[in-house]
């Protein structure tokens, strides 16, 4: 279980977020939905460590993040954040490779070779592994970026909109390892996520953002309504059913 | 099954450079030595010079590297960041405060101490909150960078003009470089201080790999960046006050030293990186010193030169738009 309580957070005079409290449940897979600039991002860095909290209280799975080290916290969660651009010259079996760096520090084992070309295997690269990550797409870069924190093997994931770049069938099968992962390896997984219907097929929790606040949360059956989407993003959304789940129609 | 070509590749380049260098070092000690006495002298000067160059190329081309890592740009250096403008500030001042007596009577051990404590401290100061935050701005970081050069260089000028004339001479000779005026004295604390800063760089490798993949990513597998950025940031300095100190400044070597090693090796491990990059640097320091001293017949100045074929380098980075 992930705690957030009483979190705020203000980027100058702006607040971007207003005395968060909430959690994300352990072994099931959470979206964050909201607008652009609602603060998804944010809260996700700051469970993530990548920003630093300037008031209230983050826990992943009881280790306080302010007390906890953070390299112990890269062996408890990995998170992709949504800049993917690397000085270096890398080749993409190199950056999948560091996912395994707080494994090991430094001196990699047979298990984490093995690790690492499974990760290549899982997200299709192997292909792709000693070519430079300047030299092929951005949907593949960002997919070699997910196998790196697929590589990290933690209980939990944080990824910052990682369908970005993806085509449909690239989304699917990533949205489809995730959920496999929860379903079969007990793991955790929060996601930023802007296609809602992503949500509505694969999420067990949603949580939706509004100007820095939760407006509403809970299974995606509760979330999902009319009412709740067209306030969200101020647009009037239709909310039909499809086998069993909620489908989105926003082409209005 | 990841790396035995690229390991035996690396393998071959090394030997390469080791080779190369030995031949460097030979034929810098052994050609044209005269008979008789004059031999030993001979001998002895060159080792001591040798010594100069390469402790400034090791220097030179760790720092640049580590530098660029931690910029996460291929084109900063520390030179085109300020950092030995700054040096040459503190010099200036020490010389205003002190007199040139003053300033010659401070036991060089001691002053190069001082000087590299400050640098250090006043480094991490002004360099430290700017690329500590991600330098995701690498336009403002340059710009600042730049800015704050400009400023320790015109502030040295400044109070040049305030210094009677033979104390500006004392500023003016150590702010061009040339071996012509390698201090012989500094040389065992240079390198005493060259061999822990890049022992310690040597044995930060891994971290050093880590940091090179942006802060983001660096944070999110477990580095400690503010620590290590403030550690790196350090050793830069010492870096960088040590072929300052010995030769005056270089503004454009380390950068075709460091663009030359990453297109050497084509490796992201900088357990590779930093020695190739100190051997690449003192090879083209001892080759090109070489050639000045015993074909050209000290006709010009190797910095001169350096410069020249460094600012083509950076023309050439460009235009083919390595810069990112």
């Amino acid at each position: 279980m992930i705690r957030i309580e009483d979190v705020s957070h203000s980027i100058g005079p702006a607040r971007i977020l207003h005395d968060i409290r909430t959690g994300f449940p352990k072994g099931r897979l959470t979206a964050l939905i909201g607008p652009n600039g609602a603060g998804k991002s944010t809260l996700v860095r700051l469970v993530g460590r990548l920003e630093n909290l300037q008031s209230g209280r983050i826990s992943v799975d009881g280790h306080d993040l302010a007390l906890t080290q953070t390299l112990e916290l890269a062996r408890v969660m990995a998170i992709l954040g949504q800049d993917t651009a690397i000085a270096s010259r890398l080749r993409v079996r190199e950056l999948v490779a560091f996912g395994r760096w707080p494994h090991h520090n430094g001196r990699p084992r047979a298990d984490d070779h093995a690790r690492v070309e499974t990760a290549l295997e899982n997200f299709a690269l192997t292909q792709l592994a000693d070519r430079f990550l300047d030299e092929i797409s951005g949907g593949q870069a960002q997919r070699a970026h997910i196998a790196m924190c697929f590589a990290q093997d933690t209980p939990w994931l944080l990824l910052d909109e990682p369908l970005n770049n993806l085509d449909m069938s690239h989304s699917r099968a990533l949205m489809q390892r995730v959920s496999d992962l929860v379903r079969r390896q007990g793991r955790s997984v929060v996601m930023v996520v802007h296609e809602i219907n992503y949500a509505a097929a694969w999420a067990d929790h949603i949580i939706a953002m509004k100007d820095g606040r939760i407006m509403a949360e809970g299974d995606p059956d509760t979330v999902l309504n009319q009412r709740t989407l067209s306030e969200l993003y101020d647009a009037d959304v239709q909310v039909s059913r499809h086998q069993d789940r909620p489908l989105v129609l926003h082409h209005a | 099954m990841q790396g035995r070509p690229v390991d035996k590749r690396l393998r071959l380049i090394f030997a390469g450079l080791g080779l190369v260098l030995m031949v460097a070092i030979a034929v810098w000690m052994l050609q044209g030595l005269p008979e008789g006495r004059a031999r030993s002298f001979v001998l002895g000067l060159r080792a001591e010079r040798l010594a100069g160059l390469l402790l400034v190329g090791v220097t030179t081309g760790v720092a640049t590297v580590m530098f660029q890592t931690l910029a996460g740009n291929r084109v900063l250096t520390p030179q085109i960041m300020g950092f030995d403008s700054l040096y040459i500030l503190l010099q200036t001042i020490l010389v205003a405060g002190l007199g040139i007596t003053g300033f010659a009577s401070i036991p060089t051990w001691s002053k190069f101490l001082l000087d590299t404590a400050v640098m250090i401290a006043l480094g991490c100061i002004l360099f430290g909150s700017l690329l500590g935050r991600g330098s995701r701005d690498i336009a403002r970081t340059i710009l600042t960078g730049v800015i704050l050069g400009v400023m320790f260089r015109s502030l040295s000028a400044f109070i040049g003009r305030v210094l009677d004339p033979n104390e500006f001479a004392v500023v003016q000779q150590s702010s061009f470089a040339s071996f012509g005026h390698l201090d012989a004295a500094l040389l065992p604390v240079a390198a005493i201080l060259t061999a822990a800063a890049v022992g310690l760089a040597l044995s930060m490798a891994g971290q050093l790999d880590v940091l090179g993949l942006g802060r983001d990513r660096a944070v999110a597998l477990g580095l400690r960046h503010r620590r290590v950025v403030f550690v790196t940031l350090g050793l830069v300095a010492v870096l960088v006050a040590v072929p300052t100190a010995l030769i005056g400044p270089v503004t454009f070597f380390g950068l075709i030293v460091a663009g030359l090693t990453h297109g050497i090796l084509r490796n992201p491990r900088h357990a590779m990186l930093l020695p190739a990059a100190g051997m690449i640097a003192a090879i083209m320091l001892i080759a090109g010193q070489l050639v000045f001293e015993r074909l050209l017949g000290q006709a010009s100045f190797l910095s001169v030169v350096i410069e020249f074929a460094g600012g083509l380098f950076f023309l050439y980075l460009l235009l083919k738009g390595r810069i990112r």
